[in-house]
């Protein structure tokens, strides 16, 4: 059925929902990182699900005439891969100064202390 | 032979200096490497816009590739002017910044917070500069993670939770940007925007399309802090250092702001479906949103940082306001906004600046008697304040002027007015620190001299600009009406 | 010299002025010399002008140098009801400095520089008010008039002067942008311009309700008229020493904003248009209720000041009145009054600010039997009020009668009656002040019944004088004035 051969974007679809639920719906800052990451994940799927060619093979020359997947969606990912990365050190980094200055890492108190001050 | 790379350079050389920085270690000198490459970086982008308005579009392509399968740098008018505010900002803070470095940052991080102002700006610059549309995300990424380590550098410790906010809600409209990027290359197989812009018309039906629109204008508008996903500015800009808070809000927005331009108006042709109904059914409305409600919370607020941080949010709604018009006033109030908000806000912040290292804080009832201690560095805030209102001979006033006659040739009658009366409120929010530090008496054996000269200095280069342009427009509104009636006309302009 | 230096200096001599000013603060007596210099420079240039505008003439000044928006420039232009806006402002500037010096120095005030310096850019925004050549230049320079004024409000500093500054900027600044700003964008599309044309812009180039609604954008926009409601400013700002009473809010403020309501009518709308649609009714209706009810409220008040701010209230409607009314003589008598009221009514508050001076009393019930110690104050107070009243040989008596005669002439007799009133009502109101000092003992022990006569300091009191002679004198000069104001309503040859 068209809709199940389409499951690589359910599988997306999914994923981009819940990191981005997770970045809501929890307080504790390492889970919003983490929900964070689910979903650039999800976009990391995204495109590779695009880059395929029906009956594409691994993009790597050898000479002889065959289809190959689109690597540029690969090259692409690996871009934002790096980007994603970054993203969740620094994100992890300030998470550690946060505790430093406050002694817990969930959203509600952090809010309360900054309210007290 | 240099002047052939020049596109190039704009982006290299801040972004080589950056780990020079870290390298270098020692404050004053990074300080010094960050100053020369930000005034090399105006240089550059003053040429490159001469030569823009001389000769046409340039076109540079990244490693001899050719586009659109290389990486191409696309300098037109509207680029060109952007790059120039964005360097002017940086080459004006930085002189700024030594001594409000010295007095709010540790030492020990002076170096990386120099480097990251380099990086900062690198991607502030690529972004400009680029016509590649992933690039664009690249140097997105860049610009904003470097901005968050440079909030999270601030004094107070809420800066560190307001960098994370930002880290947060930025990387979420910075992905929703490149899941439309992806869509739009699924669709046309290409990712250069002169050649999206070319290929797009033929599909422009197809579903895709319409959601990578979305998308991109989501994620663009996270980023440009339009309501109601404004939510990480205030908090950012109020306890950013100084120096970054000026920066920022002079200049990552506008950024945001352009690349709405961009992908509006040149990548997606000019009766794409969704376009006119995104544009006037809802960005307008929620731009008018935006002018009145954080013009309102801006009175209530006590920090006179976040004061100006919602009132920047109104600002912002003044640019998207205009560009709703799409007509050639209109998306000229908005581009001409984008130059004179720069100035003003980002000469209120260096004044805010001036004043924190003297006083030591920004709160309504700290600034008792100001105008009396620090008299240059309050006239400043205040003719800054004056371009908020738009009182006549600040640029405030032209902007404001090019945007109700944007309202009222299209008929949005209802909104001239509540833009008029939005000034009025500009008014309130703006007059309260002025009678707070002109017409009251400073507190009891409080002693505050003049800012130092390195300080004010940078201030009133901006500030008396924005005078100076609300006198003499014929830069300012001549560059941003020819980069409106060619944004309006066809797509990235036919190739040279 | 050329026409077109002359009004360029016109604008350049405050503006140097206040610089000098302020350079001068550590000197008191040199401070004031240049003001009273600066003053006489500026009288003396506008003066200059005046023979070649009474033959007719128009100098015109492009300020090509500037340029705010491409295809609107900033333009100064003479003509006859701005140079006779000018020669009123500019002259009674001399005197005003010469009661300044007097009152402030009487006083003992705070900042005094900070006031000379205001003044003189208040005064330098007046004059480009006054030569205004299209809409855009009126604008800077009316809202340069209204920022420049807000220190001299707020001079004292205490608690009541903050509040009236807020008042006064508010009620102005909402105006001027909420409504004045609209109006002018709105005639810039309609119109394509926003030069002062004789005949006005606006002739078929839009329906009668857009014009409808201009007029009521232009009318409640120009704040500065006072029209009812948005006249609340102008009690509010009585908080300011009287110097800036006297020629702020008797003179240059007010009277910059009549002058602004008058040069639309004429220059925009067009005299002829405006009376052919008969759009100015409800404005002239409006006017004539303002007149009545600021009079009424004026009987009420003990304050003397405030009696006089609600007086001046009424009588700027007069000039309204006379704009609305569509008529040449109802133009010629509004532009007369300009002039009769102004000299009348800085009269009046020179004379409070000097009682205020020499006995520190501000409201009427306390000011009996003054005229016993005050007699030369009392006697020009009764001079300027009899002038104010309309009664001849005064100014006043012109100014009004023209009024009348170009209601009269348009057929509104319910106006004419409205004038005839409006004077019984000013009789009410001034009378009784100048009847209380002569006519009843000083109040139980007060110590003035034996001290004789105790007068305000000669700086205070050779002004009030000099224009109270000036009603006087212009009650025979009225012809001449009324000359030159033809010349606005004549067709350009």
């Amino acid at each position: 059925m068209e809709l199940l051969g389409l499951y690589n974007y359910w599988i997306v679809v999914v994923l981009m929902m819940a990191g981005f639920y997770t970045v809501i719906a929890f307080d504790n800052l390492v889970k919003k990182i983490v929900g964070l990451t689910i979903f650039q994940t999800s976009v990391f799927i995204f495109y590779i699900s695009m880059a395929k060619v029906s009956g594409g093979t691994a993009p790597i020359l050898t000479g002889e005439p065959e289809v190959f997947s689109n690597p540029l969606p690969h090259v692409l990912i690996l871009t934002a891969i790096v980007v994603g990365i970054s993203t969740t050190a620094l994100g992890l980094a300030l998470i550690v100064r946060i505790r430093e200055a406050y002694g817990t890492i969930e959203e509600d108190e952090i809010q309360a202390q900054d309210d007290q001050q | 032979m240099i002047s052939a790379h020049l596109p190039a350079l704009q982006v290299v050389v801040p972004l080589i200096a950056a780990p020079l920085c870290v390298i270098l270690r020692r404050g004053t000198w990074t300080w010094a490497l960050a100053l020369l490459v930000s005034w090399a970086s105006l240089a550059i982008s003053v040429v490159l816009l001469g030569q823009v308005l001389d000769d046409g579009p340039l076109s540079y392509a990244f490693g001899g590739w050719e586009p659109p399968w290389g990486i191409e740098y696309r300098v037109d008018v509207l680029n060109a002017y952007v790059l120039l505010i964005v360097s002017v900002v940086g080459a004006v803070v930085l002189p700024f910044a030594r001594r409000s470095v010295l007095e709010e940052i540790p030492e020990s991080q002076h170096s990386l917070f120099y480097a990251s102002f380099l990086l900062c700006l690198t991607g502030l610059l690529g972004v400009t500069i680029t016509g590649d549309a992933f690039n664009l995300f690249v140097f997105l990424e860049i610009s904003s993670l470097s901005s968050y380590v440079l909030i999270s550098l601030g004094r107070d410790r809420r800066a560190l939770h307001a960098a994370f906010q930002y880290l947060i809600l930025g990387t979420i409209g910075a992905t929703f940007i490149v899941i439309g990027i992806g869509m739009l290359y699924m669709a046309t197989g290409t990712l250069n925007m002169a050649d999206l812009a070319a290929r797009l018309p033929f599909v422009d039906e197809s579903r895709t399309v319409l959601v990578s629109f979305a998308f991109i204008t989501v994620g663009a508008t996270l980023k440009l802090a339009l309501f109601p996903l404004h939510f990480w500015l205030p908090n950012a800009y109020a306890y950013a250092p100084s120096a970054v808070t000026a920066f920022l809000a002079a200049t990552a927005t506008k950024v945001g702001v352009y690349i709405l331009l961009r992908f509006f108006f040149t990548v997606y042709s000019f009766d794409f479906p969704l376009k006119a109904i995104t544009l006037q059914g809802m960005l307008m409305p929620l731009s008018v949103i935006a002018v009145l409600v954080a013009s309102t919370v801006a009175i209530f607020e006590r920090n006179v940082k976040r004061m100006l941080a919602y009132s920047s949010v109104a600002q912002i709604g003044y640019m998207i306001l205009g560009l709703s018009f799409m007509s050639v006033t209109g998306v000229t109030a908005g581009i001409l906004h984008i130059f004179n908000h720069a100035l003003m806000k980002g000469g209120m912040f260096l004044a805010l600046g001036c004043i924190v290292l003297r006083l030591g804080s920004v709160e309504l009832d700290q600034l008792r008697g100001v105008g009396r201690r620090m008299p240059l560095t309050m006239f400043a805030f205040v003719l800054g304040g004056f371009g908020l209102i738009g009182i006549p001979l600040t640029s405030g006033f032209v902007s404001k002027w090019y945007l109700i006659l944007g309202a009222v040739e299209g008929d949005h009658w209802l909104i001239a007015v509540a833009m008029l009366f939005s000034s009025l409120l500009a008014l309130i929010y703006v007059w309260r620190v002025v009678e707070v530090a002109y017409l009251q008496a400073p507190p009891e054996g409080a002693k505050a001299e003049e800012a130092p000269l390195s300080m004010l200095i940078p201030t009133w280069v901006l500030i008396g600009a924005n005078v100076y342009f609300g006198i003499e427009t014929s830069l300012s509104v001549g560059v941003a009406q020819t980069a409106a009636e060619l944004l309006l006309d066809v797509g990235l302009g036919t190739s040279p | 010299m050329t026409a077109e230096t002359k009004i360029i200096l016109s604008l350049l001599l405050p503006s140097l002025g206040a610089l000098l000013i302020s350079l001068c603060g550590r000197r008191p007596n040199l401070r004031e010399t240049v003001t009273i210099i600066t003053a006489a420079l500026l009288f003396g240039n506008v003066l200059l002008l005046l023979p070649e505008v009474a033959n007719g003439a128009r100098p015109v000044v492009n300020l090509s140098l500037v340029q705010i928006f491409p295809d609107v420039p900033i333009k100064l232009e003479v003509e006859p009801l701005g140079m006779m806006f000018a020669v009123i402002a500019s002259g009674l500037w001399i005197v005003n400095s010469l009661y300044s010096i007097g009152y402030m120095r009487g006083n003992q005030e705070q900042n005094q520089t900070r006031f000379y310096v205001c003044f003189a850019i208040a005064l330098a925004s007046t004059m480009g008010v006054a030569f205004a050549g299209n809409m855009l230049t009126l604008f800077i320079f009316y809202e340069a008039l209204t920022l420049s004024t807000y220190p001299l409000v707020t001079h004292k500093g205490t608690e009541d002067a903050k509040a009236g500054g807020r008042v006064y900027l508010g009620i102005l600044l909402s105006t001027s942008i909420g409504l004045l700003l609209l109006g002018v964008l709105a005639t810039w599309n309609i119109a394509g311009t926003l030069d002062f044309v004789p005949g006005g812009i606006l002739e078929g180039k839009a329906s009668e309700a857009v014009v409808g609604l201009l007029l009521f954008l232009y009318m409640f926009g120009i704040g500065k008229a006072a029209l009812m409601p948005i006249h609340r400013w102008l009690p509010s700002a009585m908080v300011a020493p009287t110097p800036v009473s006297a020629l702020l809010h008797a003179v240059a403020v007010v009277k910059a904003g009549v002058f602004t309501v008058l040069k639309v009518t004429v220059y925009i709308f067009g005299v002829d248009f405006l009376g052919q649609t008969g759009l100015s009714d409800w404005v002239a209706y409006i006017a004539a209720a303002t007149i009545l009810l600021a009079s009424l409220v004026a009987m009420t008040k003990d304050n003397l000041k405030a009696r006089l701010a609600y007086s001046t209230v009424s009588q700027l409607s007069y000039v309204v009145l006379g704009a609305m009314l569509a008529s040449t003589l109802g133009v010629i008598g509004g532009g007369m009054h300009i002039a009769m009221h102004a000299v009348g009514k800085i009269t009046l508050f020179f004379c409070a600010g000097a009682i205020y001076v020499a006995t520190h009393k501000t409201e009427i019930s306390e000011m009996t039997g003054i005229g016993r110690s005050m007699p030369i104050t009392m006697f020009a107070f009764f001079l300027g009020s009899l002038s104010i009243i309309g009664l001849p040989p005064f100014g006043g008596s012109w100014s009004k009668w023209y009024l009348a005669l170009g209601a009269a002439e348009t057929g509104q007799i319910l106006l004419v009656a409205v004038l005839m009133i409006s004077s019984l009502l000013n009789v009410a109101y001034l009378m009784p002040i100048v009847a209380r000092a002569f006519f009843l003992p000083p109040p139980e022990g007060d110590g003035t019944a034996a001290v004789g006569i105790r007068e305000a300091p000669m700086f205070c009191v050779v002004p009030l004088s000099i224009t109270a002679l000036g009603c006087l004198a212009l009650f025979f000069y009225a012809d001449a004035v009324y000359d030159f104001l033809t010349l606005l309503v004549t067709p350009q040859g």
